[in-house]
């Protein structure tokens, strides 16, 4: 049985959703970024840029447009927030040498979204070190804003965070069909980004590896559509 | 009225018309020869002792075979084709020329193909005892994926005489650097069940390791054996070395023996309680524990694993005489097959529940009645779970068909009808797919470097293929190569380069065990190991369980749905989901007796074309009616009466409103899989034309689509034109801008993915998860249509979806026939040929949705979950 339910459906709603991390109100969009207004800042975690021409040097010859989708879906949130301030939350490449493996295109197109923006990268366990010829920032954690920003969360419960690192993916099952897809994951004190790269895949967030994270308090997901971002009942999400 | 052919106006393809020609050509010609003067002596005894002597295709194939003829040999089962194939290898092996060769024990002779592993562990076993008995010096063996590593290996450097394996088995061994000359002395080449294994993708596998086989064993000698068929000629094509370039289309020699006698088939009478939908034939279970009452061993056939758990429960239910009645299905542990198998042969059992793992040739036992639960949903798979008793040719085999529902009487009597006229569904001509052929590229590499020239005239010579165009082996290569992609990235990586004397060369040794790893045609729905354990302590917090046997393996898909404390047939017990645990599922057992998860209950096949023809006649015919139970007869008559019958070549729709809501129904007779196409396609066109479609529902006989709007009005007024709405070209632009978004198009390229070598397939207890997996491939499709929208992966998984899933092809053959046919009935309420179908709303989800449909659909539920599941 298919619903189809046209008339009740306006995609404009399902565009982005607001959500507070400690206070500080933000917007949760539906390419997997974030925005803070207050701070005109976007922020993105684990693009994992140039994961397929790491599989690819091993044999496995994925499709090479990741780092061209993922920098493309990056600019389009970069035009839709006119944000000044990038902040990437590690992991932004999929291997150290990955900035060299760029292809010149895609060296030039990141450069363009780097003109005129100021630019953070925070490292990460796959890109610990980062060469200088990337433009911006390079450090290990940033505080903004009365926030901490950090590739991977911090263990306990903190709160003021913002990080990545999990992958957060929702999976849910309806009319027998089962649903993953990746989310943000909060519970008003701190937020897990989803991955932003192409090619990324996502971990659970009712695997263990949550459960130093939110404890047993509970916490919101929004799942990304293709189409839209959607806040699911924590009630309706499954595990693997 | 002749029905055996779906009529088609459609043109004649060239190659249709060449084997036309080349089926004229040659016919077989018999000299007489006695069994005496062609057996050789130890042979000739041991049919003596039997007071046996050879049947007359069992002799014709032994001289078609010393002639070095490649043949089909067409008989129905029962008739002995396996000895008659191997028998010619037999007495070769007996032979002085043979003999004379140095180390002749330990040179691989004969090469025996099957589909299933399980049948050629039983042919194995059936030539093993004659040959012993005959006392020959000849040794068999079996391969498989069960067969151990060792032995494996072993098996390349000292072969046995003859080898009984399957295609995925075949292309490993083709895929190592001595297959040269493993397979140099191999003479003859043993096709099993042929007709189940060409309209596949294990078919162009197989097509392309045959073309393999004869280059590095040039005059050997290939034999299928198949049952009946529609076409036999596309089976002698398959067979043959097809001659390049291709001025006509080369035909194997073909041997046919008669039916035996025919079949005692009935069809159980159904009384009042004959239900309108569902397929569960639970109304019958007392009668067909009857009839296994009354018989020495029945054997018990349904479409899906989850009927024949059903069944078998429920048989057990009332089973007070404790009759041994037991479950064979191919997702049960092996051991526990292997035991019921053998309990069959030992004439233990009084009933065997069986799925399509027991279909094929496989004898096990003294069976003298064969029960078809459910619509048999083709004539040819009918004729072949009857052939199942008496396999003996001169006693009929006796069969009693129980239709679940009221459709599946009419489907029942058709097939029926069909089985006693003898005629057969036609086995699809075929085109070699992709990603099997990209695969097989690989595995040519990895046994040693290959001539692009060279290698795409084998190719060519397998039938499948015998129209592949060089640019597109081209692209094949350079997709084995790179990736194939229109961004030249990645040269520098490439898996496959051009040495200096212009022959492809595997860049790196390492890739080639990649490729053995992740090698295999069938791409199954990853699978989860069902373990029964108890639970320790008192308090039932998942903490700590010992673990038990495994009952069997379950899909990943089925696992993924349940919840803990959810409760399931499984294994012919209830049982209790406990969670995952690393790669396993746990169990418990429970004295529930009814599961809180239902079954997915649908048919795994859809009605055949040929069935389908039969059921529109069978209803536009109302003097045949009177074969058929009352209450069936009624429900025509009261159709007849209320709405009108569907017609032989037309098509029938009704419009009525019921609960607010206005029902377009359609009643094509075309099978599931087109009609779910179908459906979708009318629902977005509907959706065009602003009737407000809010879902549909597609069973093997019609669709029922639900609107906003009246529907019948305005097709009553005009603004909604019938012939417009099934113009054939829906099948264009709506079908491209559905297919891109749903999740179907998404599996299928994964399967092509994983075929082609694109992603890894994954390995059982270590690498991701299979969910990770479709993850991933979901992610490259989206990409890969985005950036790179010619990709020959794309074209792959196109052709497959268009060919397999959606039944594209039936479904435009139908909107072609019934144009100028389409007649509206415009209801007051719903039609008796209706109900069956609305009663499936709710029973039956279609997985054509997008991700965002759901998505949208559960922000639904958060807000008002009452009115999501508006019917029933």
């Amino acid at each position: 049985m298919l619903e189809l339910k046209p008339e009740r459906f306006d995609l404009r709603d399902y565009n982005e959703q607001r959500v507070t991390i400690s206070g500080r109100s933000m917007i949760a969009d539906r390419s997997g970024a974030l925005y803070w207004p207050s701070e005109d800042a976007l922020i993105i975690a684990d693009m994992h840029l140039e994961k397929s021409s790491h599989f690819a040097r091993k044999g496995q010859m994925l499709p090479p447009y990741d780092t061209r989708a993922t920098l493309m879906a990056l600019a389009e949130a970069i035009d839709k927030f006119e944000a000044e301030n990038i902040i990437a939350l590690g992991d932004s490449f999929h291997d150290i040498e990955g900035p060299s493996r760029m292809q010149p295109e895609d060296r030039e197109i990141l450069s363009l979204l780097q003109e005129d923006r100021d630019w953070c990268w925070i490292t990460g366990n796959h890109d610990a070190i980062l060469p200088e010829t990337l433009r911006g920032h390079v450090v290990n954690e940033l505080s903004v804003g009365g926030l901490k920003l950090r590739h991977e969360p911090a263990a306990g419960p903190a709160t003021h965070e913002l990080a990545g690192h999990l992958h957060p993916a929702a999976k849910i099952s309806l009319y027998g069909h089962a649903l993953r897809r990746p989310c943000f994951a909060g519970n008003g004190r701190r937020m897990v980004l989803p991955a932003f790269g192409a090619f990324t895949g996502g971990l659970n967030v009712l695997d263990k590896a949550f459960q130093p994270i939110f404890g047993n308090d509970g916490f919101n997901v929004c799942m990304m559509g293709h189409e839209g971002l959607y806040p699911v009942a924590t009630r309706l999400l499954r595990e693997d | 009225m002749h029905l055996a052919q779906p009529v088609t106006n459609k043109a004649l393809s060239n190659r249709d018309i060449r084997m036309a020609k080349a089926a004229t050509k040659r016919r077989s010609r018999r000299k007489p020869a006695t069994a005496a003067s062609v057996l050789p002596q130890p042979i000739a005894d041991w049919f003596d002792a039997r007071g046996w002597s050879l049947r007359r295709h069992q002799l014709a194939l032994l001289e078609k075979a010393q002639t070095g003829r490649d043949t089909l040999l067409i008989a129905p089962t029962g008739a002995g084709k396996t000895l008659a194939g191997f028998l010619p290898s037999l007495i070769d092996l007996l032979s002085e020329d043979w003999r004379a060769q140095d180390g002749y024990a330990q040179e691989l002779h004969t090469l025996y193909v099957s589909p299933l592993k399980a049948l050629a562990v039983d042919v194995a076993r059936n030539l093993t005892g004659p040959v012993d008995e005959m006392g020959l010096d000849v040794t068999i063996e079996t391969r498989s994926a069960d067969t151990s590593v060792a032995k494996r290996t072993r098996q390349r450097t000292k072969p046995p005489n003859i080898l009984l394996t399957t295609p995925e088995q075949i292309a490993l061994l083709l895929s190592h650097e001595d297959a040269p000359r493993l397979f140099s002395t191999l003479k003859a080449i043993v096709l099993d069940e042929l007709h189940a294994l060409v309209a596949s993708k294990r078919g162009d596998l197989l097509a392309l390791n045959l073309a393999r086989l004869r280059k590095l064993a040039p005059g050997v000698r290939v034999t299928g054996l198949s049952a009946t068929v529609a076409r036999p000629s596309e089976l002698r094509a398959y067979i043959a070395r097809q001659p390049t370039p291709d001025d006509h289309v080369a035909l194997a020699d073909v041997l046919a023996t008669g039916g035996g006698v025919e079949p005692d088939i009935s069809i159980l009478e159904g009384d009042d309680s004959l239900p309108w939908s569902g397929h569960t034939a639970r109304y019958a279970v007392g009668a067909m524990y009857q009839a296994i009452k009354g018989h020495r061993l029945s054997l018990l056939f349904v479409n899906t694993r989850s009927q024949a758990e059903m069944l078998f429960h429920e048989l057990w239910r009332i089973n007070d005489d404790t009759l041994p009645i037991a479950l064979h299905h191919g997702s049960l542990d092996a051991g526990q097959r292997r035991k019921v198998e053998a309990a069959m042969a030992a004439g233990q059992l009084k009933a065997v529940v069986a799925t399509s793992t027991l279909d094929l040739g496989i004898d096990w036992g003294d069976i003298d009645l064969v029960i078809n639960v459910g619509a048999p949903k083709g004539a040819s798979r009918l004729l072949q779970r009857i052939g199942r008793a008496n396999h003996r040719l001169d006693e009929p085999s006796k069969a009693l068909l129980v239709p679940s529902n009221r459709f599946e009487v009419l489907e029942c009597r058709a097939a029926l009808d069909a089985a006693r006229e003898g005629s057969q569904d036609a086995v699809l001509n075929r085109t070699g797919t992709l990603d099997v052929l990209a695969q097989h590229v690989m595995a040519t590499a990895c046994a040693g470097p290959f001539g692009a020239d060279e290698l795409f005239h084998e190719v060519r010579s397998a039938a499948p293929y015998c129209e592949l165009d060089r640019q597109t082996f081209e692209r094949i290569i350079d997709f084995v190569a790179t990736g194939g992609y229109a961004l030249r990235a990645y040269e520098r990586y490439a898996r496959l380069r051009l040495t200096d004397d212009g022959r492809w060369r595997l860049s790196h040794p390492r890739l080639a065990s990649q490729h053995r790893l992740n090698s295999g045609t069938i791409v199954e729905a990853p699978r989860i190991k069902v373990r029964v354990v108890r639970a320790r302590g008192k308090d039932s917090k998942r903490t700590s369980f010992r673990g038990g046997k495994v009952l069997g393996e379950l899909d990943e898909y089925f696992i993924g749905e349940l919840k803990y404390g959810d409760t399931f047939l499984f294994s012919g017990q209830v049982l209790r989901f406990e969670g995952m645990f690393e790669t396993e599922a746990y169990v418990t057992r429970t004295t529930s007796s009814n599961p809180t998860v239902p079954s997915y209950l649908g048919g795994k096949f859809p009605l055949s074309t040929h069935l389908a023809v039969r059921v529109r006649a069978l209803l536009e015919d109302r003097e045949s009616w009177r074969g058929l139970p009352q209450p069936v007869q009624n429900w025509l008559q009261l159709q007849d009466e209320q709405s009108l019958l569907p017609d032989a070549l037309g098509v029938l729709v009704e419009t009525f409103p019921r609960n607010d809501k206005y029902y377009l129904i359609v009643y094509p007779f075309e099978g599931r899989l087109a009609h779910q196409t179908l459906g979708m396609l009318l629902t977005r066109r509907l959706q065009r034309a602003k009737a407000l479609p809010l879902g549909f529902v597609a069973n093997d006989y019609g669709i029922a689509i639900w609107c906003g709007r009246d529907i019948g009005a305005h097709l009553q007024d005009g603004t909604i034109d019938l012939n417009e709405l099934f113009e054939e070209d829906m099948l264009g632009d709506d079908l491209d801008a559905w297919l891109s978004e749903s999740m179907l198009m998404k599996r299928t390229f994964r399967g092509c993915a994983t075929i082609a070598g694109l992603i890894e397939r994954r390995h059982p207890g270590k690498e991701k998860s299979g969910r990770q997996m479709t993850a991933s491939s979901d992610l490259i499709f989206d990409v890969l249509r985005q950036h790179d929208p010619g990709h020959i992966l794309l074209e792959a998984a196109w052709a497959d979806t268009a060919s397999g899933l959606l039944d594209i092809k039936r479904l435009g053959d139908f909107l072609q026939r019934i144009q100028g046919r389409i007649r509206h009935v415009g209801l007051e309420r719903v039609s008796p040929l209706a109900v069956p179908l609305l009663l499936e709303i709710g029973a039956v989800s279609v997985g054509r949705q997008t991700a965002d449909d759901l998505l949208r659909a559960n922000f639904d539920l958060l807000t008002d979950a009452d009115e999501l599941i508006d019917e029933l």
